[in-house]
C-alpha cells in the first residue's frame, strides 16, 4: 500500500538531490552549511522513524546551528537569462498553463479517486500522495514535452529552496514548539488568565473576551487549532453555552473563525505568512502579514458581532 | 505560571529579530525547564514533535516542477496573459482569484492551489503585469506590495472557505472537542455557520482589493506620496 512513508522517501531524494547540487555551486559563499542543511532534512524524511527522539532532537540542534549562526546562504548559478525565458515562452506558449495546472488537477483527481481505493492507497494521506504523484507526472511531462536536460528541475528546484533558505522548515519547527508547550501546560495557565479577565455578568463582554482570546492566543501559537481547546474550556463551554445558554455549534464554528483573523495577523503561523515573503522574494518579511491586518481586525470584530447576534 | 516565559521569549525574540529557528529553540527548552524537565528530556520531546510533523515539510518537493516552470518561461506566459486581457486589474484579478480559492476549499479542495503551487508561479506575476499597466510602470515599493497582496488574498480565501467543507480538520476538532462535553454535533451544523463570515471576508477583501485599484489607476504622484 501506498502510505505517507513513500512520500517522506521521494521528498528525502529531492533534499538530498538539493545538497549534492548544492556543493557544486562555487558562486555561493555558503555552500557547505547550505548543503549540510539541506542534507540533514534528506536525512530526517529518510531516517527519522529509525533515529529515535533523541536523534531526531539532535538533529533539529544541529540544523539550527548551522541556520542560528549564519551559514546558510546562496549563490547566483543555474540563473536562466531572461531572454532565453522570453523566447522560451513564446515557443511553448499557454501550454505552460497545463503543465503548471498538472499538480492542482492531480490533487483533485487523487483526492476523489485514491478514496475508492483505500487497499492501494492510505485514504488518510490522499492529499499529500497526490502531490507526490503530480509532480512526477508534471515532471515526467515536462521532460517529454519540453526536453528539458536531466538536471534543470533540481538545478532550479535547489536555486528556489536556498532563496527560501532557512524559513523552510520554520512552520515544522513552530508545530514542534507547539508540542512542547502542550507537554508543558501553556494552554491551561493562559485558559484560567483568561477567565480572570473577563468583566462579570456581561454577556458581550464574555463573547468579546472569547473572540479575542482566540485571535490572541492563537497569535502566540501561530495556530488556531492550539487556541481552540484552551479557549473554548476556559470561556465557551462553562460561559457561552452554559451560563448565557449559547448554541454551542454558532460558538465554536464562529469563535474557530474568529483564531483564523489571528492566524493572518503573526510572524508565527510561519507556512502562511513568512514562507510566501521568502518565496516572492519581499524586501519586508512582514510585508504579507501588513497586507493583511486590514482585512483581519475588522472580521474579528464582525465575528464577534455574528456569535453575539446568531448563538443567543 | 513560569511556563509563560516560553511565550516570553517568543515575542521578544522576533521583535529583536534573532534568528526565528534560535528564539523557538531557546522557548523551547524555557518552557521545558519552568515546567520541570531535564534537558535531555525536552530535545527529545522536541525531535519527537518534529518527526511526526515532518508532513508540513513535504510541500517543497513541488519546488522542482516550479523551478522547471519558470526556466521555460512560465512567468513571462503569466505577464502576456494578463497584458492580453483589457479589463484586467490588480483588484479584479485579485478579487477572482480570491473567490475561486474560497469556493474550491469550500468543497475541500485546499492543496490545488497555494504559495508555491501557484502564487509565485502564476498569481503573483499575473498581479504584477496588471499593476504595471494600471500605473504604468510601478515603483520599487508598489510592486512588492503588489506581490504581498497575491500572498495575502491566497491566504484569505482558504482560511474562510475551508470551514465550509465538512471534513476539514477544524470542523472535525471542534465535532471532537463539544463531545468530550457531552455535546453531539453533526459537521453539517457547524459548516453552515461558516458561511456568514467567508460571505463578510469576501466583501472587506474585496473593497479593499477596490481600493487598491483606485490607487494604483490614481495619478502616478499618489502612489508616490503614499
Amino acid at each position: 500500500m501506498i502510505t505517507l512513508t513513500w512520500v517522506y522517501a521521494l521528498a528525502g531524494a529531492v533534499f538530498a538531490a538539493f545538497a549534492l547540487l548544492g556543493l557544486r555551486d562555487r558562486t555561493n559563499p555558503k555552500r557547505w552549511g547550505t548543503s549540510l542543511f539541506w542534507g540533514l532534512l534528506a536525512l530526517s524524511m529518510w531516517a527519522g522513524d529509525a533515529l529515535g527522539d533523541l536523534g531526531n532532537g539532535i538533529l533539529v540542534l544541529c540544523l539550527v546551528a548551522i541556520a542560528g549562526t549564519g551559514q546558510l546562504g546562496r549563490g547566483t548559478d543555474g540563473e536562466v537569462d531572461p531572454v532565453v525565458r522570453r523566447e522560451r515562452s513564446a515557443r511553448f506558449g499557454n501550454g505552460l498553463f497545463l503543465l503548471a495546472l498538472v499538480i492542482p488537477m492531480t490533487a483533485l483527481i487523487g483526492t476523489f479517486v485514491f478514496k475508492q481505493v483505500p487497499q492501494w492507497v492510505d485514504p488518510k494521506q490522499t492529499t499529500l500522495i497526490s502531490l507526490g504523484l503530480g509532480v512526477l507526472l508534471a515532471l515526467a511531462a515536462g521532460y517529454v514535452w519540453l526536453r528539458a536536460g536531466a538536471p534543470v528541475p533540481l538545478e532550479q528546484g535547489r536555486r528556489l529552496m536556498d532563496s527560501v533558505g532557512w524559513a523552510a522548515i520554520l512552520p515544522q519547527m513552530l508545530a514542534s514548539l507547539g508540542a512542547v508547550f502542550a507537554l508543558a501546560g501553556v494552554g491551561d495557565v493562559v485558559g484560567s488568565i483568561v477567565q480572570l479577565a473577563i468583566p462579570e455578568g456581561s454577556l458581550f463582554g464574555a463573547v468579546a473576551a472569547y473572540g479575542l482570546g482566540m485571535a490572541l492566543f492563537t497569535m502566540v501559537m501561530g495556530n488556531a487549532f492550539a487556541a481552540f481547546p484552551v479557549m473554548t474550556a476556559a470561556i465557551g463551554i462553562p460561559l457561552l453555552i452554559e451560563r448565557y445558554d449559547g448554541e454551542p455549534a454558532i460558538v465554536c464554528a464562529i469563535g474557530m473563525l474568529a483564531g483564523f483573523c489571528g492566524t493572518l495577523m503573526t510572524p508565527m503561523a510561519a507556512n502562511f505568512n513568512l514562507v510566501p515573503a521568502a518565496l516572492l522574494e519581499l524586501n519586508d518579511e512582514y510585508g504579507v502579514i501588513r497586507r493583511q491586518i486590514g482585512t483581519a481586525l475588522p472580521l474579528l470584530a464582525v465575528n464577534i458581532g455574528l456569535i453575539w447576534w446568531l448563538a443567543f | 505560571m513560569w511556563v509563560l516565559i516560553g511565550i516570553v521569549v517568543i515575542v521578544a525574540g522576533f521583535v529583536l529579530r534573532f534568528n526565528p529557528l534560535l528564539v523557538i529553540l531557546a522557548s523551547a527548552l524555557a518552557t521545558g525547564i519552568a515546567a520541570g524537565f531535564g534537558p535531555v528530556e525536552i530535545v527529545s520531546a522536541f525531535g519527537k514533535a518534529f518527526n511526526e510533523a515532518r508532513y508540513v515539510s513535504v510541500v517543497w518537493l513541488v519546488l522542482p516542477v516550479v523551478g522547471l516552470l519558470e526556466a521555460y518561461g512560465l512567468q513571462e506566459r503569466a505577464r502576456a496573459l494578463i497584458e492580453s486581457l483589457h479589463g484586467a486589474t490588480v483588484g479584479r484579478l485579485l478579487t477572482g482569484y480570491m473567490l475561486l480559492r474560497q469556493a474550491t476549499a469550500a468543497v475541500g479542495l485546499i492543496s490545488i492551489a497555494g504559495h508555491a503551487q501557484t502564487v509565485r508561479p502564476l498569481v503573483a506575476p499575473m498581479a504584477e503585469a496588471a499593476g504595471d499597466r494600471q500605473s504604468e510602470g510601478m515603483d520599487e515599493d508598489t510592486r512588492e506590495e503588489v506581490k504581498a497582496w497575491a500572498a495575502a488574498t491566497d491566504n484569505v480565501g482558504v482560511f474562510f472557505g475551508e470551514d465550509i467543507f465538512l471534513a476539514i480538520g477544524s470542523i472535525l476538532l471542534i465535532k471532537g472537542l463539544l463531545e468530550q462535553y457531552g455535546y453531539d454535533i453533526e459537521p453539517f451544523h457547524l459548516s453552515v455557520w461558516a458561511i456568514p463570515t467567508a460571505i463578510a471576508v469576501a466583501l472587506i477583501h474585496g473593497f479593499r482589493l477596490f481600493r487598491l485599484d483606485r490607487r494604483l489607476k490614481g495619478p502616478r504622484k499618489a502612489t508616490n506620496e503614499a
